[in-house]
């Protein structure tokens, strides 16, 4: 069938921010489908309201949006551009549920819905209308029921038994979900899985814990023809989200009748459920039997994975099905011989493992269960279930606590944690039995056999009595020079001599069938190597690896333009090494060479040992890979390597990374800093509190998103703080720096070619100095420095991008206190603001430094600041409701997960839009909880009465309401939580509270303060904890009630 | 153990031996399935060839005797990455080798020797295990006969005519060496089946008064299958004609049509085939051979290419009432899109 030819303009919509169960995939995978959309002739309309992604990039779409998801702002859009259709797999659930409430409310009634059709979106969705259909086609579904009130649990524990699971419907990554062991922890989950879901639906199931979790992903065509993409299995089985379980692909423990029977069901539901495009089907496996667990019809963070599994472009091709085309009408772009009509074959193993952030949250409740917790994720490709686990593990780059206690062992064993897939490695250390290992996790004995084999491989290395060929079976299994070394106490060198060197071996799809011009490479131990080396200027590209807090998607964003750059220039040849499956920059055809492969020193040196590289950036994959720039250096010295590191030197880096020779330069540039010194022990730390003056904040030296930083008041919080620094980072200092209480803080992106600075962006902090910049929003252009302060900030940042010798980025941080501007730090790599300032401004100055740092000159490439007349607010998304158990107050410790971007003429549109866009609705009427402590009472005042006159009812508890009485703003009094009920919770439970202000309190509120906010948190209530975001948003409602959104594409502000 | 692979082209590949001590030779073929091991090591199409998976892990399951698509082993040799065992499954693939005395090797960069063949075509092998002499493995790979010079089928083939009733259609089957899911597939439609060894003769067919003929898969050159192919012309316009793989092509030459010899064959589990109506199907394939499509005689029409290579994998005449395919629908290992499609279809053909 030829394509729809009435098709002419396509919307897609995307993902919004990274988030918790919903990450950097779905910005892969719109980018591939904006691409192949327009290879068709399509013109794309686009909307996002994350300014991190490629898809909002100009080259990517016709027109851009960096808007709300929201339907009545997207109908308005609608309204506008007049698309033939609505592309609704490819943004998640976001684009899913944002595509059923478009229709639900008469939007699309000119727009023809693509790929996932409505009804398979609520089939898929509702999970009784999904228990229906697979009962309808004979497919075994887990007994269940649905319950839509709490008064129905009982029956429910009646008709099910427990353990049961609890799947709230319309929700991302499971939210809200778990299993519930006891009644209690029933109603505990069901009353939070109501509150979160769309439709107040939640669904109890049979528990098929223990069973293999397998997954499937499945192409559909509109001739009918199916095929299955890459099967997947579990290595943690059922009970365990996909999400944050280890997976292997292909499917490893099932024989091939069991893999066919499943195959054929996975098929059978696809057409069932009518998708043209992509889907994914999830199965509970045991003995013979099995059940549906859940479908997604759309692309997915599942479908990221397969197409990075096999290199087929799943999101690409189901772009190309849902205009039309046939599976046998697009080409296969990784043999570029062969039809997408075929199911790939591999000739390797693949292994994903969840990256967690409980090193931010110390609080949080490890335990993994059918809700997301995970940030990110790492892929590794290996010959040998061994070697792919030893290189996940080498690629997640976490410190890895062993575990000694048997006690403890089987505790986390039993009891799924983070920590768990490690602790199969430390069971068999103290030499745990297969079977009993077996018997606590349910994990299939074929998987324990690896590990074990891994563990008897490190236990013969650390015998000491190794040959030549034991060092080199070890390499086959995984391990690096560095871990052989390590393990068994030899020097790397004497390893290294006489181990063999990695060959690098081909992602074609087709397990060599057919010849592949494909770019993608793996690392493995085999005699043949298939990269054949060129005569051209290649460059390498360090990347970000997996999303964690403080090391998002906005670095994947920067190596992503570092590449498009370089791309543009002649004769260079681009090269990435990464291991995050979800990202765009691990598209194969992104670059001209992709290694997929771990980020350790020797990982990266193994890659510029096979071909002669001319350099290698380090500067865009964040701190993880500025921090291999000294390392990588030393390295190419000792094997005389030609290769350079491209951009700002080693050294200078270093210089801005180190203190004490940071401090020496400023003192030279006569910059102002605030005090601050570094201290190696406890005493000597103490000591220079004492002289700067509490309250001082404190960090270790080469941070990362903030780690560990604290505002430390007094000698006692010092003590403490110090035990957990140190620990967190022993071979470097503690620096100790004055805090500038109440400052404007700033972040600065610039480009420095060592003659001249261009200055990307100067961004003003809304919330205070002290909040960590990447929680922090922030808005272009400043809004309360005057013109002398903004020139002063500018003329610090050319002197010290110069000073510190900077080819390439530079990200400064600096406060402003009483017109004084100190810098606090200088950063001489890419920064999490650069895709917000390249949005904002439409200055690409990743793109710009890649140049810079291959030669060109600042002046040659024509970019000057800018000055613009529209303003862009960036907020952040916080993980708060995806975590249980965590502080959910801000501090210098990053805790976000992803950004928006709100942009309009006016601050308080902008930063309206921002909030929405956030999830954090600012109320337009109704009620608003206040709570402040004793010393903000007095700048409270005017921001309540603004509120007030703006027709929003006040409440307080008995401090803040007298208070406010006694300036003549009446607020109504409600009970504090210890007061017993009714109190603000209840208020908050039934809905009453619109909007929650609450700052942090002294000691005696903080449990008062800790309730509200995380029940603000769980029933999904907007709330700000700063008095100057709480000054933004009485702004923000002002221009809402006054003026109207402007809803124009970013290329409209950008002229 | 050690043990070391020659081809004809002088190159030889040491590695770890499994099974026994020993020595076979013939065309090293690969497979890119990644389920199924032991359905394909038992599928009779491979006797006489050394059979090397592209999938690096082998043994990953155990063994599965209930799956296997004949008594015993018919590849001669098993090259693979890896061999392991699944330690809950019983026998493991190494302890079955040993066992039934098979010849293994495993540690070598399959995915090497699957490009070479990709490159250079279906090369001559030796797979000598127990030993790492190189030289003889290679002089023992040119040794090895040209699969066009061999009869495999007689060996594969059943010795006597035997009967597997049913309550339904009456099936005449020629065992080029069967598959046991092609029965499974036929019996499971009720069928009636009587099958007959390779070297049948007509009368021996018409005797039990056929619904229809089926050809079975088979080994080697189907050119070699003189006898075969003479009853089958005999049938042609007497009995409906069904056939699989080696059936497909047998028919082709019955007819008076031509096959040839692919350049390293297809074997796999991922195989896109497309039928007439646009419609794409993956299927299981195992073929050395192929029917020219421009051979086949008028009233033939080609109903499935391959969507890869644009080869036939299936025709059809209606007035003679032939019907055959290249594809395995029977599956096992595989994909079982095309078992209903194919089956059924016979049944219904004939009824």
């Amino acid at each position: 069938m030829p394509k729809k030819e009435h098709i002419k303009k396509v919307l897609i919509i995307g993902s919004g921010p990274i988030q918790i169960g919903q990450g950097a995939e779905f910005d892969f995978s719109g980018s591939q489908a904006c691409r192949a959309m327009r290879e068709e002739g399509v013109k794309v309309v686009l909307i996002n309201s994350n300014p991190a992604t490629i898809q909002t990039d100009p080259e990517m779409a016709d027109t851009i949006y960096i808007e709300p998801i929201r339907a009545d702002v997207i109908t308005k859009i609608i309204d506008k551009e007049k698309p033939d259709g609505v592309l609704s797999g490819m943004g998640g659930q976001t684009g899913l549920n944002m595509t059923a409430e478009l229709a639900e409310k008469g939007a699309l009634k000119n727009v023809e819905i693509l790929g996932t059709p409505l009804e398979a979106i609520y089939k898929g969705e509702d999970r009784e209308k999904f228990r229906n259909l697979m009962l309808e086609i004979g497919e075994p579904v887990p007994n269940s029921t649905i319950l839509t009130s709490l008064s129905q649990v009982d029956d429910a524990i009646k008709a099910i038994g427990l353990p049961a699971v609890v799947r709230p419907a319309y929700t991302l990554g499971g939210a809200g979900g778990g299993i519930a062991r006891t009644r209690e922890e029933l109603l505990r989950t069901v009353e939070l899985g109501l509150a979160r879901s769309r439709i107040h639906q939640v669904l109890i199931e049979e528990s098929v814990l223990g069973w293999k979790e397998i997954e499937f992903e499945v192409m559909r065509d509109s001739a009918d023809t199916c095929i299955i993409i890459c099967g997947m299995e579990n290595v943690d089985p059922m009970g365990i989200h996909t999400g944050e379980s280890v997976v292997v692909a292909p499917i490893l423990t099932l024989r091939d009748d069991e893999f066919q029977m499943l195959r054929s069901a996975a098929i059978k539901i696809i057409r069932a459920l009518d998708v043209q495009g992509g889907c994914n089907v999830q199965f509970a496996y045991h003995d013979g039997n099995y059940r549906v667990i859940e479908v997604n019809p759309r692309v997915s963070r599942s479908s990221a994975l397969a197409s990075k599994a096999t290199g087929y472009p799943i999101a690409r091709v189901a772009a190309k099905i849902a205009i039309g085309l046939r599976l046998d009408e697009i080409t296969n772009t990784v043999t570029g011989c062969t039809p997408a009509s075929f199911e790939p074959s591999i000739d390797y193993i693949v292994v994903k493992v969840p990256r967690w952030p409980f090193d931010k949250f110390k609080g949080a409740d490890r335990t993994l269960s059918t809700a997301m917790k995970s940030t990110g994720e790492v892929m590794a490709i290996g010959r040998t279930v061994e070697e792919a686990f030893m290189k996940a593990k080498r690629s997640l780059d976490t410190d890895i606590q062993l575990h000694t206690s048997h006690s403890e062992i089987r505790m986390i064993l039993s009891r799924p944690t983070d920590e768990r897939f490690h602790c199969l490695f430390d069971a068999f250390r103290q030499n745990f039995t297969l079977e009993e290992i077996a018997q606590l996790t349910s994990i299939t004995p074929f998987f324990l056999e690896k590990i074990r084999n891994i563990v008897n491989m490190e236990k013969r290395l650390a015998d000491g009595a190794c040959s030549i060929e034991d060092f080199n079976s070890a390499r086959r299994y995984g391990f690096s020079n560095t871990e052989i070394a390590q393990i068994s106490g030899k020097n790397i060198r004497e390893i290294e001599a006489v181990t063999a060197a990695p060959s690098y071996k081909v992602v074609d799809t087709c397990a060599a069938e057919f010849p592949a011009n494909t770019p993608y490479f793996y690392s493995t131990y085999e005699t043949d190597c298939e990269i054949v080396p060129t005569k051209s200027k290649k460059v390498l590209i360090l990347g970000s690896g997996p999303i964690r807090i403080g090391q998002g998607i906005e670095f994947d964003y920067c190596t992503v333009h570092a590449v498009q750059a370089l791309r543009e220039e002649e004769g260079i040849e681009v090269h990435i090494v990464n291991n995050n499956p979800e990202t765009v920059s691990t598209d194969f055809d992104t670059s001209d060479r992709l290694f997929f492969e771990p980020m350790q020193l020797e990982d990266i040196v193994n890659i510029l040992k096979t071909d002669n590289y001319f350099g290698v950036m380090v500067q865009f994959g964040g701190q993880n890979a500025v921090n291999l720039a000294v390392p990588i250096e030393n390295e190419i010295k000792r094997l005389g390597l030609f290769t350079k590191i491209l951009g700002t030197s080693p050294d200078a880096m270093d210089i801005a990374e180190d203190r004490d020779r940071f401090s020496v330069l400023l003192k030279k540039l006569n910059i102002p800093c605030p005090t601050n010194s570094s201290a190696y022990s406890e005493g000597e730390a103490k000591a220079m509190a004492e002289q700067i003056g509490y309250p001082v904040l404190v960090r270790p030296s080469y941070v990362l998103g903030g780690r560990a930083m604290e505002i430390v008041h007094d000698e006692r919080d010092l003590e403490t703080y110090m035990k957990e620094a140190v620990r967190v980072s022993k071979n470097h200092p503690v620096l100790i720096d004055s805090y500038l209480q109440n400052a404007i803080e700033l972040d600065v992106d610039a480009v420095c070619d060592g003659h001249d600075v261009l200055i990307g962006g100067i961004m003003e902090h809304i919330e205070q100095a002290g909040i960590h910049s990447g929680d922090s929003a922030c808005v272009i252009p400043t809004q309360s420095l005057t013109p002398a302060v903004v020139d002063m900030v500018r003329d610090y940042a050319r002197r010290l991008a110069l000073g510190l010798g900077v080819i390439g980025l530079v990200n400064f941080q600096l406060a402003v206190k009483d017109n004084i501007v100190y810098v606090l730090e200088a950063n001489p790599r890419a920064s999490r603001t650069v895709p917000f300032v390249s949005k904002a401004t439409g200055i690409p100055v990743a793109k710009i430094a890649a140049k810079v740092m291959v030669g060109r000159k600042l002046r040659d490439l024509g970019y000057k600041e800018r000055e613009i007349e529209h303003i862009a607010v960036k907020e952040v998304l916080l993980p708060f409701n995806k975590l249980a158990g965590v502080d959910t107050m801000l501090g210098p410790e990053m805790k976000s997960t992803g950004e928006v971007m709100g942009i309009d003429y006016d601050f308080g549109l902008a930063f309206y839009k921002a909030c929405i866009s956030a999830d954090n609705e600012l109320p337009l009427k109704g009620s608003i909880f206040i709570s402040v402590n004793m010393q903000q009472k007095g700048e409270v005042i005017p921001i309540a009465r603004q509120l007030r006159d703006l027709g929003l009812v006040l409440y307080g508890t008995e401090g803040t309401v007298d208070y406010l009485s006694e300036a003549g703003i009446e607020a109504h009094l409600i009970r504090k939580v210890q007061e017993g009920s009714p109190n603000v919770l209840d208020m908050m439970r039934h809905g009453e509270i619109r909007l929650i202000i609450n700052t942090p309190q002294d000691r005696q509120s903080r449990q008062d303060h800790y309730q509200i906010m995380r029940a603000a948190v769980d029933f999904s209530i907007p709330y700000i904890t700063t008095l100057q975001a709480a000054r933004a948003a009485a702004l923000a409602i002002d221009a809402i009630k006054r003026e109207k959104m402007t809803l124009e594409p970013i290329s409209h502000y950008l002229k | 153990m050690k043990a070391v692979l020659g081809l004809e082209d002088g190159q030889f590949v040491v590695g770890e031996g499994f099974g026994v001590e020993g020595e076979c030779s013939g065309e090293l073929v690969f497979n890119t399935l990644m389920t199924g091991y032991m359905e394909a090591l038992s599928d009779p199409s491979y006797y006489g060839q050394i059979l090397m998976f592209t999938f690096p892990t082998i043994g990953n399951y155990g063994v599965d005797v209930q799956n296997m698509q004949s008594q015993n082993i018919k590849a001669r040799g098993i090259i693979c990455r890896e061999i392991c065992d699944a330690p809950d499954v019983k026998p493991t693939i190494r302890q079955y080798f040993e066992q039934k005395k098979l010849l293994g090797i495993c540690g070598v960069d399959t995915r090497s020797l699957t490009i070479k063949t990709r490159v250079k075509g279906t090369l001559r092998s030796a797979l000598v295990v127990g030993s790492e002499d190189g030289e003889y493995a290679v002089k023992l790979a040119k040794k090895a006969p040209s699969i066009s010079d061999c009869d495999p089928i007689p060996e594969v083939s059943c010795k006597a005519p035997y009967r597997i009733p049913g309550k339904g259609k009456r099936i005449a089957i020629i065992d080029l060496g069967l598959k046991t899911n092609m029965i499974t597939s036929l019996s499971r439609r009720k069928g009636d089946l009587y099958i007959f060894p390779h070297n049948a003769v007509p009368e021996d067919i018409f005797a039990i008064e056929p619904d229809c003929l089926f050809i079975t898969n088979g080994p080697g050159d189907p050119k070699r299958a003189v006898q075969t192919i003479d009853t089958v012309k005999k049938c042609i316009g007497e009995l409906p004609l069904f056939g699989i793989c080696m059936g497909n092509q047998i028919a082709a030459l019955a007819l008076g049509g031509d096959t040839f010899k692919l350049k390293f064959g297809h074997r796999g589990a991922n195989q896109p085939v497309r039928y007439h109506d646009g419609r794409i199907f993956i299927t299981t394939q195992n073929h050395g051979f192929a029917v020219n499509g421009d051979s086949l005689p008028e009233g033939c029409e080609v109903t499935f290419v391959n969507a890869n290579d644009k080869t036939v994998e299936g025709f059809e005449n209606e007035d003679l009432k032939i019907n055959c395919v290249q594809f395995h629908p029977e599956a096992h290992a595989g994909p079982m899109d095309t078992e209903c499609h194919y089956f059924d279809g016979l049944f219904r053909r004939i009824s």
